[in-house]
């Protein structure tokens, strides 16, 4: 009961920070969507950090470390610390100076600029839309569904807070606080949001070590002695190729429109300096607790049936319960907090780049504009609610087009940077590059949706009576499952009725041990390249040649255009 | 030169996140408790900060500054 009162307060609390924006707005389109380009520096930091973690940082991740180990933290975190901070320090500055200068309010109004186009800009505003949907969606069916497991009766199991209203809680909060304070209500959200987030680690380390029956070294020192768990401290499965393709993922961070809007607001470019400086130890300070705390639930608890609530198991068994509450806040306020980002990001898009482009900003005015926004905001977040209803027993579908749009992101990411830094890039190269990462979301879409080839049975396979082991499988059922590498041998251990998973090679060069596979499925669907790199890889490489390529072979932009962008 | 210096550091902090030398290797367990690999990659995400500190002191576009001084469009309003 405890952890609903803290939740509950802290909505009404987001909900009175919408109330208190709405009195200092005012109605013109750059205050409502960029709280008039005047986020300071710290705010600016917290605002955008805040902007892209999402409760995957707190829950996910320690999900991901109980299943697969240590490695998850150089898989993402890490991988983060170093490309994030570059992207903001060198795409970031130049999307802020360029908006201050030109007016630009979101990256396709840069683009239609800078490449002298029109329905081009259209059709890179309908990718980022559609990728960016998804991600709305599957907030507030998170929002429903953390809602319903932390009011859940721990003698009956029956959710104090039912799915449905839980979704329908987040929908409105959200829906308040960004049709009220705008981007404005949003950064004062978020601030409260990073706080609790860079707080909670620590605390739960600390809290947990005193409660624990032995010391964290002993626990370690179990996990690395046993042959069965001692991939929770190694990374023995987890493939280089996918270690490495990972990196190309952050670069996606800056193509999300929230993340390039936000770029847009900061009052000064030096808001930059701290953040690119901060943004890695804030990364650290959030996942490095979470992935420990992970690893060593598996050594302290065993086998749990939902590795993503390990954390809020350890919290449960090894500390007071307003803790829980306070993580249950601030799940609850990363799942609302990016969600209101992207709420407010899609209503930026559309009055800004449909809405405005269109002729809507002349014969309305500015502030019908917002009008329209705010009519926006409160009609999209209705239909991403019954979305949430309809589909939530289809909620894996949205959370693979989740990971499929990062990597959709990350290869429009040579696009941004033909625009900033290389003069001769074309509108036609932006467009190839579209359509070519367009083309490659809908193609692996198509062979992750294909029915899996059938298994090989498996009569003679043991059963594992080693519950550690038997937990430490990943299964398709876990959201968020980036990386399925387990040996099938181990996978089969554990059941042994079930059949053996199976890759299936769908084009391959060569014979035997030497042979090339060029496309292939992992046992759980994913899509690989090239002996095991993921469809990423391909995708940024494609697209940097889509870009350069038909770049080379269009008429520049005016001269003119040329020298706007890149001689003053 | 400078230019070639931080492009050289760059590089070298990318190239040190593929550390193929911890990967199969639990210990030693640093302060006792934290696997070298995450050990490692936590120091990783230190170097990842002084990096960008470095890049903010000797690589920061100054012309940006003169165009937020010299920007055309009106000062927006402070919040």
């Amino acid at each position: 009961m405890i952890p609903v009162v803290v939740i509950l307060v802290y909505l009404a609390v987001i909900a009175v920070v919408g109330g208190v924006a709405w009195r200092r707005g005012k109605d013109n389109t750059e205050d409502f969507f960029l709280a008039s380009r005047s986020i300071g520096p710290i705010f600016f930091f917290l605002s955008i950090f805040a902007t892209n973690m999402t409760a995957f940082a707190i829950l996910g991740s320690s999900g991901q470390a109980y299943r697969q180990g240590i490695g998850i933290y150089g898989l993402m975190a890490s991988s983060s610390c170093f490309v994030i901070p570059l992207t903001l320090f060198f795409i970031g500055t130049r999307l802020w100076a360029i908006g201050k200068k030109f007016g630009h309010q979101t990256q396709v109004a840069f683009f239609r600029d800078r490449w002298e186009c029109n329905h081009i800009g259209t059709v890179i505003f309908a990718l980022s839309a559609a990728m960016l949907v998804p991600y709305m969606i599957i907030s507030i069916m998170g929002g429903g569904t953390v809602l319903a497991d932390i009011s859940a009766s721990p003698e009956t199991h029956q959710p104090l807070i039912p799915y449905a209203w839980g979704c329908a809680i987040v929908a409105v909060v959200v829906t308040l606080n960004v049709f009220l304070g705008g981007m404005r209500g949003t950064v004062w959200v978020n601030i409260l949001q990073t706080t609790l987030f860079l707080c909670f680690g620590a605390v739960a380390v600390v809290v947990i070590s005193h409660a624990l029956p032995l010391g964290f070294c002993d626990y370690m020192q179990k996990l690395a002695a046993d042959p069965k768990t001692r991939f929770l401290v190694t990374r023995d499965r987890m493939p280089p190729q996918t270690f490495w393709s990972y990196t190309l993922i952050p670069l996606s961070s800056i193509m999300f429109p929230h993340m390039a809007i936000m770029c847009f607001s900061a009052r000064r470019v030096s808001a930059f300096k701290q953040t690119v400086v901060a943004y890695p130890i804030a990364i650290m300070a959030i996942w490095l607790p979470c992935v420990f705390l992970g690893v060593l639930g598996f050594a302290a608890l065993g086998k749990i049936p939902d590795p993503d609530g390990v954390l809020l198991r350890m919290l449960q068994s090894y500390a007071p319960v307003w803790l829980a509450g306070i993580l249950g806040a601030g799940i609850i306020s990363a799942v609302m907090g990016s969600d209101a980002h992207q709420v407010l990001a899609l209503s930026t898009m559309f009055t800004r780049d449909v809405f405005a482009h269109y002729g809507g900003h002349e014969k309305f005015g500015e502030r019908r504009s917002v009008h329209f926004a705010r009519g926006f905001i409160v009609v999209v977040t209705i239909i991403a609610y019954l979305v949430a209803l309809a589909l939530k027993e289809k909620q894996g579908i949205f959370e693979i087009a989740i990971r499929y749009a990062f990597s959709g992101f990350a290869a429009m990411a040579p696009v941004m940077v033909a625009a900033l830094f290389w003069r001769r890039s074309t509108k036609w190269g932006a467009l190839a590059a579209t359509i070519f990462v367009a083309a490659s979301l809908i193609a692996t879409g198509f062979l992750q949706g294909k029915p899996a080839p059938a298994p090989a049975p498996l009569a003679a396979a043991k059963p594992s009576t080693n519950t550690l082991a038997t937990a430490a499988v990943p299964t398709n059922t876990a959201p968020n499952l980036v990386v399925t590498n387990a040996p099938p041998s181990k996978l089969a251990s554990t059941t042994p009725a079930a059949a053996k998973p199976k890759e299936d090679v769908i084009w391959q060069i060569g014979q035997g041990p030497d042979a090339i596979k060029v496309l292939s499925r992992a046992p759980n669907g994913d899509v690989r390249f090239l002996n095991g790199y993921m469809t990423v890889f391909p995708m940024v490489l494609g697209s940097i040649l889509c870009v350069v390529f038909f770049s080379l072979a269009t008429p520049p932009p005016g001269r003119e255009t040329i020298a706007k962008y890149f001689d003053t | 030169m400078k230019k070639l210096l931080l492009f050289l550091l760059v590089a070298l902090v990318y190239a040190a996140h593929q550390d193929v030398w911890n990967w199969r290797q639990p210990g030693p367990m640093v302060f006792g408790f934290l696997p070298i690999g995450l050990a490692y990659h936590a120091g990783y995400s230190i170097a990842a900060a002084v990096m960008m500190a470095i890049l903010v002191k000797f690589d920061w576009p100054k012309g940006l500054e003169e165009r937020e001084t010299s920007s055309s469009r009106p000062s927006p309003p402070q919040s």
